[in-house]
């Protein structure tokens, strides 16, 4: 391809086709202005929210389903910094995103000018990498770099801030092939010797146990751990980033572990011999089902070398991409004598499968577990769930069985307001899977805006708002450690979330009953618009019994 | 426990305030740090002195690994490695105290680079423990001011922190 003559903003949008990027989702201003007078002439779809926050968000969301780096887009100063919570939570996450920021002329850097901020400083904690484009003939090769470091390794966000002149300049622009970066191999096969090792301590388990993570999501490498699980009869359980790797409704399928996580999927954890962590980097969170254990073999296969060893020690460590591991392994297991087989063991699990019915709620309300349990028998197979932070998250994710779907949260950060956006993005990615997101009525406090966003570009998310009246999860914490003593978590003052969603013309029903729970549900799975349930739950719900 | 890392980065805009901050965020010390071009002008050698115990420095090591710009780290062990300082000290010196001083000063292998009626200030290179026994001898005279460079550090034999292995 011939080089090309033209403004590096319009080399912007070529280098977006060029990553085949269709979608993007931002927040102008008029230091990115030339920026977006290109994206009018291209065929790129800009997707405004209405807070940048809600741009990383969305654009994290998008990415996550579809694998790929998404990209979002803000202007400079308070623009770029109203990102800075999302870049965040998408590193935590280590999802894959290019964030594109205006910044002021290159001359006026570091003179405090009018919406000045030194975003690459301020992003440095987290991102995976960052530039800012001082020279225009640079833009080539920074957004093939940016996009690279983004989408392989251990995915993360990578940051372009790009000074107001440098947009309006001209340059030779010819996208590069491919990029190759001296200091940037992110490791692929396991080591030979490794995988031998963790073979071995295969065949030598008799409680084999599989915890799958959120890099078999990122890594594109679920169906072939599910086939590792299969092939050798392993249980699994599964990390909240790691729910729906296993079909929920796998009989080699334990539940979630941790705090908030399955009885049998703890025991598991407990009583195996020999575990195989999964793309898990098992957060503090999820260490907690695992504290105390020394005397079994943990085989961890990371595509970080820095998350091996961190919180658990690992006899066997395999740094490499998840995918090329788990073919090592399959390839190694292809010449076994005779299958492997755990019965004695899945038997023993077996006995701690528990199948509690949640207790109905009084009148007027709803229990949430039941809810959401309720809610699993008609979604379709393939539904995105995204649970924002707080109870609802906690019961989202213990009560939520998903076939073959995905599950979406801020594990990481634990960030309020996630999963508006974040099912924006989604539903903007995979227009026709079922995208719901579920938010507790503070959540939803801090990003019912984007309802807006949904309206004005036809993005069919579903919203449910558990509506406890309080910030639950933190009136929890206050009942239980500073005996009772509530303060700042009562919601009182909030608004009828139906009403909100009627000046949205959005359609919405009140469930506060288990009968109006089932109508509810049927009516925001079969419509192709918008919708929102506000689920009445009793204020004193807790998520730990 | 004192580590003493090489690290070799592209000479980007940008890579020190990287690696100082990377640092400072999970909370790692360093005890000195040393920056300086390398044959290879597109790259620089960071040398750093840090404290922490064996888990802290694999952290590092496998931290400082992730920053993009970061081509090589390796830690260096004391026995096989030179390690060099730079101290600038004035001490108060009387013409009187001068023969004594600068006796002081060549035994150690140093030199005197400035003198005034009052005071000398003298420069040596050398090891940190070396320098810390130097500043003990010239402490009773009065020390006026000091001024250190960080560490930098080179492997004993011919094996090199260089791109080529
Ligand atoms: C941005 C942000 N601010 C504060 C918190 C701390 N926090 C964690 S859970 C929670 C309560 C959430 O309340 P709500 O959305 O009503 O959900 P509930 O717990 O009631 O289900 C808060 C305030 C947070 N995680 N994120």
């Amino acid at each position: 391809m011939a080089s090309e003559r033209m403004t590096v903003a319009r080399a912007m949008t070529e280098c977006l086709k060029a990553e085949g990027i269709k979608d993007i989702f931002g927040y102008p201003g008029a230091a990115i202005c030339p920026f977006y007078d290109e994206i009018y002439k291209s065929n790129i779809r800009h997707i405004l929210v209405r807070h940048e926050v809600n741009a990383g968000h969305a654009a994290s969301g998008y990415a996550r389903v579809t694998g790929k780096p998404a990209v979002c887009v803000a202007t400079s100063g308070p623009g770029a910094l109203n990102l800075i919570t999302a870049i965040a939570t998408a590193y935590m996450d280590s999802v894959p995103m290019v964030i594109i920021t205006g910044q002021v002329n290159s001359d006026q850097i570091g003179r405090d000018v009018f919406q000045e901020a030194d975003i690459t400083g301020s992003a440095e904690p987290f991102v995976k990498h960052s530039y800012l484009l001082k020279k225009p003939e640079d833009t080539a090769d920074v957004f093939k770099k940016a996009f690279y470091i983004a989408g392989t390794g251990r995915r993360g966000p990578v940051l372009i801030d790009v000074p107001f002149d440098v947009q309006k300049a001209e340059i030779d622009f010819e996208y590069p092939e491919t990029v190759d970066i001296r200091s940037y191999r992110p490791s692929t096969k396991g080591n030979g010797f490794q995988i031998k090792r963790a073979i071995n301590a295969l065949k030598d388990a008799k409680k084999p146990l599989i915890c799958a993570g959120g890099g078999l999501f990122t890594g594109n490498a679920v169906e072939l751990m599910r086939k590792f699980a299969e092939v050798n009869d392993i249980p699994v359980v599964s990390t909240m980033m790691g729910l729906g790797a296993m079909q929920s409704d796998s009989p080699l399928y334990y539940g979630m572990i941790g705090m908030h996580g399955a009885k049998a999927a703890n025991i598991a954890v407990n009583s195996c011999d020999t575990l195989f962590l999964l793309g898990a980097r098992v957060g503090d969170r999820a260490m907690s089902a695992m504290e105390n254990r020394k005397d079994f073999t943990v085989v961890h296969i990371d595509i970080d070398p820095a998350e091996i060893g961190k919180n658990i020690e690992a006899n066997v460590p395999i740094v490499g991409d998840i995918t090329l591991v788990l073919g090592q392994l399959l390839e190694q297991v292809d010449g076994f004598e005779e299958r492997l087989s755990h019965t004695a063991w899945r038997e023993e699990l077996e006995k701690y499968r528990t199948e509690t019915q949640p207790a109905p709620a009084g009148d007027g309300y709803v229990n949430p577990k039941w809810f959401i349990r309720t809610l699993n028998k008609y979604l379709p197979e393939h539904s995105v769930v995204v649970a924002d932070v707080g109870q609802n998250q906690i019961w989202t994710a213990a009560n939520i069985s998903l076939k073959d779907g995905r599950f979406l949260t801020s594990g990481g950060m634990g960030t309020m307001g996630y999963s508006v956006p974040a099912a924006i993005g989604a539903k903007t990615a995979c227009p026709s899977v079922e995208v719901v997101a579920v938010c507790g009525d503070g959540s939803f406090q801090m990003e019912f805006n984007e309802m807006a966003t949904a309206v004005q570009h036809g993005i069919n998310i579903k919203i449910i708002v558990i509506r406890n009246c309080f910030l639950g999860m933190v009136r929890e914490v206050q009942e239980r450690t500073y005996d009772n003593r509530l303060i700042g978590v009562s919601l009182d003052g909030s608004p009828d979330f139906c009403k909100i969603a009627e000046a949205y013309g959005i359609e919405h029903m009140l469930v506060n009953s288990e009968q109006s729970a089932v109508e509810g549900i049927g009516k925001l799975i079969s419509s192709d618009k918008p919708y929102l349930l506000e689920v009445v739950v009793p204020e004193h719900e807790k998520t730990i019994l | 426990m004192k580590h003493t890392i090489s690290v070799l980065v592209e000479n980007h805009a940008g890579v020190l305030a990287r690696v100082a901050g990377l640092f400072a965020r999970r909370g790692f010390n360093i005890d000195s740090l040393a920056v300086g071009i390398t044959d290879d002008e597109h790259i620089s050698r960071i040398t750093i002195v840090a404290d922490g115990s064996k888990y802290t420095l694999e952290q590092i090591e496998k931290q400082l690994n992730k920053l993009i710009d970061v081509i090589k780290v390796k830690t260096l062990s004391p026995e096989s490695m030179v390690s060099r300082e730079l101290i600038l000290i004035k001490v108060s010196c009387t013409p009187k105290q001068r023969p004594e001083i600068i006796s002081i000063c060549e035994l150690s292998r140093g030199k005197i680079s400035d003198i005034s009626a009052n005071s000398v200030t003298i420069e040596i290179s050398d090891n940190a423990q070396n320098l810390n026994n130097f500043e003990e001898l010239l402490r009773p005279y009065g020390i006026k001011e000091i001024v250190r460079t960080g560490t930098i550090a080179i492997q004993k034999g011919e094996q090199a922190v260089s791109l080529k292995n």
